[in-house]
């Protein structure tokens, strides 16, 4: 379904010189939950935009059921079913939850339908739907609300750049739950960045970024003993970091 | 009664939300003159003899009661002064529906102006709406330059909401009040400026009684080459609240001013100001991008969103 390409992504750097984001990122995705995951400021952030179109590598092809569609807006990816979950969610003045949610569905819809999707995510629908999407809001409501959104979407490919990050309180098996819910749905692919052992233990798939570069790839029975073995000792923290996560 | 035209209507429900005229007490000014005037069992509308405009008298405990006011022009070439003044008795909540709508298919300028003054009686509430709207087809200039003179008795409240979306190529607004003790007065202004226009909004708010309070919100959008001017001047005198605010997206080669100024007399006045002017924020394009809008599109559920 998805298929990245020899992707490199550079910004310039000092002294006139490159910085490389990304190098040589190849990999395909069909499977139902694919994860990536890797140390903080490893790329991985970059490469779900790179997906997304926010991103515009500066080598390689991002290929999406079969079409090449790396030169496509991010309008034109998500209408040809590429949807995409912030790390930090927006927020807008005076648009309302219902709204977003809405133009999510590409359709006006019912608020009990909009409930059903706001419920879905652990938020007691009737007091959210017609909140501002502003300041008002906690990050782990707006990060709730991100979630609706993709499954109000229901698109091919949903892609979840940390969606843990800010729900603490909400326990890790309904937001695993959603996910399930979600392919039900949607029958397609769900690609999630995280740290969180509990999202990448119902991975189908796991690929590992470090420095740049596509270090490990496999099933989750391959790569997951690997990651939690003392010895790799990999992260730092088990948050990921800003848009250079 | 003669029947309002089509022209007359649109601009009707442009600035008043309503299609026909309306039920209960109102003054229809249309062209330049007075089209209709209905007084109810409370609220007594007086045409003035010396000055063109009403004298509105709301009886002491009217409650749940509203009056329409709007001013039409459709036709060229006319510029009139009125003057409105609402006497608003103690222990009222009435609804006060004000608003201008011009559509000059002409060539020549329309001009209307007007002075309101409030007189809002102890422990009385007031919800005014205005609403400035301008269309035509012609290349003459729609000019509104609305005064708004509020004296706000001990414990009212009084919370304007007023809006000016399109058409008006200058306006010139001005809002002066004085509270006295426990009254309290709430502004929500909504601007959009496109082409050429220009619209200035001038706030003086006196916070005179003990225990008074204000809060001036102004959320604006300017496009194309147009340009705007906010200034708000909150004088604390007594033991009081007053913020304003100033919020404004700038798009094209727009530009906007914000004056916030606050000044406090009196050593437990508690004063805030703030004033924000920015182009609309890429990653809020970028989301509803992600939603499948294109960037046409979401710029305009973003504006929208901002000035509901």
């Amino acid at each position: 379904m998805l298929e990245l390409q020899n992707i490199g992504f550079s910004v310039p750097g000092e002294g006139g010189g490159k910085t490389e984001i990304l190098k040589d990122v190849s990999f395909k995705i069909s499977e139902r939950f694919v994860a990536i995951t890797g140390p903080n400021g490893s790329g991985k952030s970059t490469l779900a935009k790179i997906i997304a179109g926010i991103v515009t590598p500066t080598a390689g092809r991002v290929i999406f059921d079969g079409e090449d569609i790396t030169d496509l807006s991010v309008t034109e990816r998500a209408r040809k079913g590429i949807s995409f979950a912030f790390q930090q969610p927006v927020r807008f003045k005076g648009i309302t939850v219902k709204d977003l949610i809405s133009l999510a569905a590409g359709t006006k819809i019912s608020v009990a339908n909009a409930c059903e999707y706001l419920s879905e995510v652990g938020l007691c629908a009737k007091e959210y739907i017609n909140r501002e999407v502003n300041g008002s809001l906690s990050g782990g409501e707006l990060k709730r609300i991100e979630i609706a959104m993709i499954n109000a979407r229901s698109t091919k490919l949903s892609v979840f750049d940390e969606p843990e990050a800010g729900i603490d309180l909400w326990s890790f098996n309904n937001l695993i739950k959603v996910f399930e819910g979600m392919y039900e749905r949607t029958k397609g692919s769900i690609l999630i960045i995280s740290h969180q052992e509990r999202i990448l233990d119902i991975a189908d798939k796991i690929v590992v970024i470090a420095d740049g570069r596509v270090a490990q790839i496999g099933s989750k029975a391959e790569i997951l003993p690997t990651l939690l073995a003392p010895a790799g000792c990999r992260y730092t923290s088990k948050r990921g970091g800003e848009a250079n996560g | 009664m003669a029947n309002l035209d089509s022209i007359q209507k649109n601009l009707l429900e442009q600035v008043a939300d309503i299609h026909e005229i309306p039920e209960g007490a109102y003054s229809l000014r249309v062209n330049g003159e007075s089209f209709g005037i209905q007084s109810t069992e409370h609220i007594e509308i007086v045409k003035k003899t010396d000055k063109p405009g009403i004298d509105i008298y709301i009886k002491p405990g009217t409650k749940k009661e509203s009056l329409h006011i709007p001013v039409l022009l459709a036709k060229t070439g006319i510029t009139e002064l009125v003057y409105n003044d609402f006497h608003i008795g103690a222990d009222c909540d009435v609804t006060i529906v004000a608003g201008c709508g011009i559509h000059n298919g002409g060539s020549e300028k329309s001009e209307h102006s007007g002075i309101h003054t409030f007189y809002v009686g102890e422990n009385a509430r007031v919800r005014y709406i205005e609403k400035h709207y301008g269309e035509g087809d012609g290349n003459g200039r729609n000019v509104m330059n609305p005064t708004t003179v509020v004296h706000m008795e001990k414990d009212s409240y009084m919370e304007m909401e007023t809006a000016q979306i399109k058409g008006v190529d200058s306006t010139d607004r001005s809002t002066r009040a004085k509270l006295a003790d426990g009254a309290h007065l709430i502004v929500h202004e909504k601007i959009m400026t496109h082409g050429q226009q220009f619209a200035k909004t001038h706030f003086e708010v006196d916070l005179d009684g003990e225990g008074c309070g204000t809060h001036v919100v102004s959320r604006s959008v300017a496009r194309d080459d147009s340009k705007q001017l906010f200034v708000s001047h909150v004088n604390g005198n007594n033991h009081c609240n007053g913020h304003t605010e100033c919020d404004a997206i700038i798009m094209d080669n727009a530009t906007v001013s914000a004056v916030p100024e606050i000044e406090a007399n009196h050593p437990e006045a508690s004063l805030i100001h703030e004033a924000a002017i920015g182009k609309i924020a890429g990653e809020q394009l970028i989301k509803l991008m992600t939603l499948g809008l294109t960037e046409k599109e979401a710029e305009e559920q973003i504006i929208g969103g901002f000035l509901k």
